[in-house]
Order: C-alpha cells, then structure tokens, then sequence
C-alpha cells in the first residue's frame, strides 16, 4: 500500500498531522505499539523539520508485509554539512522553530535513533530526501 | 496518584478530557522542550508538564504516547488543542504555578522522574 502526503513549509498549525494519520494506520493494521511509536516518533521528528526548515515537501509512506518505509522529499535550502547536521546540538532553526519547542538540534539524531535504516541525501539550494525504514518484527 | 489528585495538589483544572481524570500517573517529566520528551523510552502512564503551549506540545504527546499533560504558568490551552486531545483520548490539566514551583510538588509526592 502506497499513500502520499503533501507537507507546506512554515505550516506549523498542521504540523504532524500526516504522522497522526500514519500512526492511526499503523494501528488499525495491528503493528505493535513500540514499532508504531518509534516509526511516527522518526516520522514526526522529520515532518516538524520539513515545516521548519524547506519551502514544501511530500511524504510517501509504503506499507509491506514485514516493514513500512517512508520518504519525505523536500525543496528547501538542503543540508551543507549532514555529518555536522547529525550530531546532537547542531541546528540552524530559527527563533519561530524554538518557540514551538524545536530546534535544538535533537531532530536528526533522535530521527536515526528511531530507524532500523536511515538514508539522508541533501542539496544545497534544492532540497533534502530522507528514506527511513522500520521491520515490524524487530 | 491520580491526575485528579495532582490537579488538586497544584491547584489547577481539568479542562479536557475529565472523564480520564482516575488516570494513574506512574511517572512525570517536565519539559519545555518537544525535542527532549520525543527522546524518552521505557515508560507507561507518564505525565508531561510543560509551559509550551501550541498545537505542537499536543502532537508530541500524540506521538510519543503521552494521554496526560499539566499546562504550566497559567499559559492559554485553545479550543482547537483542547479538540486534539479530545481525538486523542488525553486529560489535560492547567494551573497558574510555574514549572518549578509544580515540579517541586509532584516531585515531594514520591511520583518517580522518567530519569
């Protein structure tokens, strides 16, 4: 099953609401509580990014019989640096992005932390894909 | 303790999902920071209390699991958040008590922290 999601940057009213359908999904299709936490939690974590930080983005979310992968393709600024990105405490969000309770450079790591695959792939000025995959019997 | 009980301790209101107010509350994190409550593993029946107040400290609960939240420092809980966690089957408690002063109280309760 495919389904696709489109996601506006500066959106923060409706920020998470794809990763609240997404959770009600996982649910109704009996995943276990700890993958679907983990997975909406990842999910969440990258969605509030794309609002916080591109222009637009689409998330696509492919349910299979033993995973779920999820890819979330922004346009926006990129990453120039994602080793730098990736360490806990790094972050470029604006004032906007703190004051909803973000942007303490936590996103990234806790994004890979809550992954059993996790590929970044960014350019500067175009945008940023994240493909990030959870095994239900993990 | 019940969130009824800690509503009481803190001199609050139960302004959402009062029906959940026998809720047990088995362990509580306070922070203002969605970041850090998205990090936190290995607990059940756990109470956020925060001064952040916007749809995103609703949505983080949602995701992380959390059906109980102490809105701290008197801060303003709107309809469409209150309506966000009715779908999402919370008790939300607000009191005018800052976030140390409620902390210290819910902390001399003997309710563990998540760490």
């Amino acid at each position: 099953m495919d389904f696709t999601y489109h996601v506006e940057g500066g959106d923060f009213t409706n920020a998470g609401s794809t990763s609240s359908e997404v959770k009600r999904m996982l649910k109704k299709l009996g995943v276990s509580p700890d993958i679907v936490k983990k997975t909406v939690v990842a999910l969440y974590e990258a969605e509030v990014n794309i609002v916080a930080h591109a222009y637009r983005g689409d998330i696509s979310v492919d349910l299979e019989n033993d995973k779920v992968r999820i890819v979330l393709a922004d346009e926006g600024p990129g990453i120039p640096n994602i080793e730098w990105a990736m360490q806990k405490g790094n972050s470029t969000a604006s004032p906007k992005v703190r004051e909803m309770g973000f942007g303490a450079g936590m996103g990234l790591p806790n994004i890979k932390n809550n992954s059993d695959e996790l590929n970044i792939q960014s350019e500067v000025g175009k945008g940023t894909t994240i493909e990030l995959v959870n095994y239900f019997n993990k | 303790m019940t969130v009824e009980e800690i509503a009481t301790l803190v001199q609050g209101e139960i302004i959402g999902g009062e029906e959940y107010k026998d809720r047990q509350v088995e362990k509580i994190f306070a922070s203002d920071l969605m970041s850090d409550v998205l990090t936190l593993k290995d607990y059940d029946n756990l109470m956020l209390v925060t001064g952040l107040c916007n749809m995103q400290s609703i949505r983080t609960c949602e995701m992380a699991d959390i059906q109980m939240l102490l809105v701290v420092r008197g801060k303003v809980v709107t309809p469409e958040m209150l309506e966000l966690a009715e779908e999402n089957e919370m008790i939300v408690v607000r009191t005018d008590f800052s976030l140390y002063k409620t902390a210290g109280i819910l902390y001399g309760t003997g309710i563990p922290p998540v760490y």
